[in-house]
């Protein structure tokens, strides 16, 4: 009796210690059963980001109205957000528990942190190639796109350590917005492709001033000559275009380098001309644009229709606006034979439940937002791209972009050239690499510029010694230091004492039990 | 033997428990207290300062929004007012929210939430910014003081509104009295009494911000905004202005944000 007390406390015990290596939540992975059980009901939740702009929530609500008349036994509840971090932080409240939405828009950066729970992020592999279910599929029940349809540089963007865990939904980049009279009144033309030396030079020789104090080529007491919306991508943009080291897929921050250092004096110098500014410190660049305060603005394509003096959104009073052409450039590049410029855009996660089939009525949705009647619509809303050929190529959309600037509303030409932009450079653009941390590390990439701008704003002392300081406090700050790569991990140092005592008293409790068990064994043989 | 062996399992099992402890956080050394010889600015001092000055300002906390990758609060002095904005990561939020926590009613967030707060003094330490027109202190450090609490009347700028005086009121507790509420137009052009968000895309249960039209003449109409991390769905001012119907007069106050002009966030709502 008292053996097998004894017994039960060693597992009670063996189960215990276990749970100290518990860590977060690991359900099992995703499934893919042989059918859809369609006799069942589902309701599946959609966390869905849109611009502040009701025509992207009057796609996303026609798009779920239509597929629940496709499939009556699903419902779909959305959640509108208009803030990518919004939705990030709500993800990660959610998952720990275990209430994540079915499926939710969100970047490929914040998956890579969604993924540190186990299974929590669908593996769509199996899913993208299944015959009846996949893209494509035999048994789908609506037009859905192969998955040789979609671009292959955005499912590309959805790979995480060689496997698919999002599917593209829209895509964008940046452009370059440019108020073309103020330009041809500085006495320059502008170049089909913009130069860093060229914005540089311009946006110098706009700072001029009259006797007054007001500026020459605007007349107003404010001219902020080049301003920049993301801070993140304007840093890494440029390393990119030089070649220089950012990360690596490995985890590896390879960032705070020389180029950085050099990229920053350069835009340091130019910011205390009075040339550049970013959204952080000043506002939307649209908003300055738009008031013939600012000559460049960069900002997404997705942002095109609030730029231009016919813009169809606007953020300031009519009575600020002054007319002025606008045309639609890429980002300036250090080299214009060989230019880059960075995809981003909304992604598509499907989030694991224990319920399989509930899984694949998320997948069924998430597939139906690739359909060209959600991408097409989606697309129209904004200088966004669809993800698929097979909507670039439908004769519906050809039309659209053929009726550039018919209006000021849906064909806009701005939104519409912004389109093309993307289009038109696909095979230009390019992504990050995508790991846990690597969110952090595109912060701390627009925080380099946006510290350095305030210091000169503020009349620090720009010098090595400044540089140096910044890197430090950015890696502690960002925890960029604490980054595992894949190579070895992390040195977690020596074990703690109490972890040590713990293995020891361990291994001295099994040595006992196993002595006890034999001493035992020998009297029960020897009573024999 | 077997006593040896109790021991042991025992000794193992406590061993274990400490498994399961949360990580402690690394020590990290208290915020020095502030000094006493700090030159606090007055608000005539702070206000004749340039964009990008390092300012410190002794005032009282009127309302703060919802924590939210820091602090974002209204405060106001028997001169002037100031908005501190702490934007987002790292080395901005200079307000824990342990500290914020003293300073608003509650930090339950959820429906009926309201940052009106009851007036502690704290010291803010940042730099004077502009972002869109809203002069504010940014990469504010911000120290909870004891002592007396204060709370500002609503001034009634009403007679002010379109004129560029109203721009000195920037931030202060202030007052709209028998304002008309006029038609917004909704994404279908029909006339609403308000919008969720500037443009009608947010909807109810989401907590967005709600946007309604006045006017003192009918000609002239000004734009207002529910804040919604200030006052969250289902506060009264929330739930009074989903109530209003075009030609309600309503005296109104708030706090006289700006956006690109005058852009007051609306903290009471009284139909007349």
């Amino acid at each position: 009796m008292r053996k097998r007390l004894l017994c039960i406390i060693s597992l009670i015990l063996i189960c215990v210690s276990l749970c100290g290596c518990h860590g977060s939540r690991d359900s099992g992975a995703f499934v893919l059963p042989e059918e859809f059980d369609e006799s069942r009901q589902y309701e599946i939740t959609f966390w869905a980001k849109n611009d502040t702009n009701i025509n992207q929530v009057n796609v996303y609500k026609k798009a779920i109205q239509d597929f629940e008349e496709i499939y009556p036994n699903i419902t779909v509840s959305m959640k509108l957000y208009t803030d990518y971090s919004r939705i990030y932080n709500d993800v990660i409240t959610n998952i720990s528990t275990d209430t994540t939405p079915n499926v939710c828009i969100t970047y490929p950066d914040h998956i890579a942190t969604y993924m540190t729970g186990n299974n929590t992020v669908v593996c769509l592999d199996e899913l993208l190639d299944d015959e009846d279910y996949g893209l494509g599929g035999s048994k789908v029940r609506f037009d859905s796109p192969e998955k040789q349809e979609i671009v292959p540089e955005f499912l590309n963007e959805c790979m995480i350590k060689g496997n698919c865990y999002a599917l593209p939904f829209m895509r964008s980049t940046e452009a370059l917005y440019i108020n073309k009279t103020y330009v041809e009144k500085l006495g320059y033309e502008i170049p089909d492709i913009v130069t860093w030396d060229w914005i540089w030079e311009v946006s110098e020789a706009a700072t001029q001033k009259d006797a007054d104090g007001l500026y020459k080529v605007n007349g107003q007491k404010i001219m902020i000559p080049f301003i920049y919306k993301s801070t993140d991508n304007m840093m890494i943009s440029m390393l990119k275009q030089l070649n220089a080291p950012y990360s690596k897929d490995d985890g590896s921050v390879l960032i705070f380098n020389d180029t950085t250092r050099e990229i920053l004096y350069d835009i340091a110098g130019h910011t205390a001309k009075g040339a550049f500014s970013t959204f952080k410190i000043s506002s939307y660049p649209a908003n300055f644009l738009n008031a013939g305060q600012c000559i460049f603005a960069i900002d997404s394509t997705a942002g095109a229709t609030w730029m231009g003096s016919k813009a169809p959104l606007l953020d300031i009073p009519k009575d600020q606006i002054v007319e002025f052409e606008t045309v639609v450039r890429p980002i300036p590049q250090y080299d214009t034979s060989n230019i880059a410029m960075i995809s981003q855009g909304p992604s598509l996660c499907i989030f694991n439940k224990e319920d399989p089939q509930e899984v694949m009525a998320s997948w069924l949705f998430a597939q139906y937002l690739l359909t060209n009647e959600v991408q097409i619509a989606y697309g129209m809303t904004e200088g966004y791209l669809p993800v698929t050929r097979k909507a670039h190529e439908s004769r519906e959309y050809q039309d659209y972009l053929s009726r550039e600037g018919e209006n000021d509303t849906v064909y806009y030409n701005i939104k519409i050239e912004a389109s093309r932009l993307l289009l038109e450079n696909t095979q230009n653009t390019f992504v990050t690499p995508v790991f846990n941390g690597s969110a952090s590390l595109r912060e701390a990439a627009g925080s380099l510029i946006e510290n350095t701008c305030k210091s000169v704003n503020r009349k620090e002392t720009i010098d090595d010694a400044y540089f140096t300081a910044l890197f430090e406090k950015l890696t502690t700050l960002y925890h960029l230091d604490q980054i595992s790569t894949q190579k070895g991990g992390k040195d977690l140092g020596p074990l703690p004492p109490t972890s040590i005592a713990l293995l020891a008293s361990l291994g001295i409790a099994w040595l006992l039990i196993g002595i006890y068990t034999l001493i035992g064994y020998r009297k029960d043989k020897g009573r024999k | 033997m077997k006593k040896l062996l109790t021991v042991l399992l025992g000794l193992m099992m406590i061993l274990s428990l400490t498994a399961c402890k949360k990580q402690e956080e690394p020590q990290v050394d208290p915020e020095p207290a502030p000094v006493d010889d700090v030159t606090v600015m007055s608000y005539g001092e702070y206000a004749a300062a340039e964009l990008g000055t390092k300012v410190t300002v002794e005032a009282y906390v009127q309302a703060a929004q919802s924590y939210w990758q820091g602090a974002k609060l209204y405060l106001q002095d028997q001169d002037g007012a100031y908005f501190v904005y702490c934007d987002g990561k790292g080395e901005d939020i200079n307000l824990s929210e342990e500290d914020y926590a003293k300073l608003v009613p509650s930090t339950n967030y959820g429906e009926g939430w309201t940052g009106l707060c009851d007036g502690t003094k704290v010291r803010v330490e940042g730099v004077k910014s502009a972002w869109s027109g809203e002069v504010e202190i940014s990469e504010a450090t911000v120290t909870v003081l004891d002592g007396e609490k204060w709370l500002a009347d609503a001034k009634d700028v009403t007679a002010l509104l379109g004129s560029d005086e109203l721009e000195a009121h920037m931030n202060e507790k202030v007052a709209f009295k028998g304002v008309v509420v006029e038609a917004s137009k909704d994404a279908e052009g029909n006339d609403v009494p308000f919008l969720y968000n500037y443009d009608g895309s947010g909807e109810e249960g989401n907590n967005n911000d709600l946007y309604f039209n006045v006017s003192v003449d009918g000609e002239q109409i000004y734009t207002f905004v529910v804040e919604s991390y200030l006052c969250y769905e289902g506060s009264d001012v929330y739930e009074a202005v989903k109530g209003l119907t075009i030609g309600d007069i309503v005296d109104l106050e708030g706090f006289l944000y700006w956006y690109n002009g005058a852009n007051p966030h609306i903290t009471s709502v009284v139909v007349k």
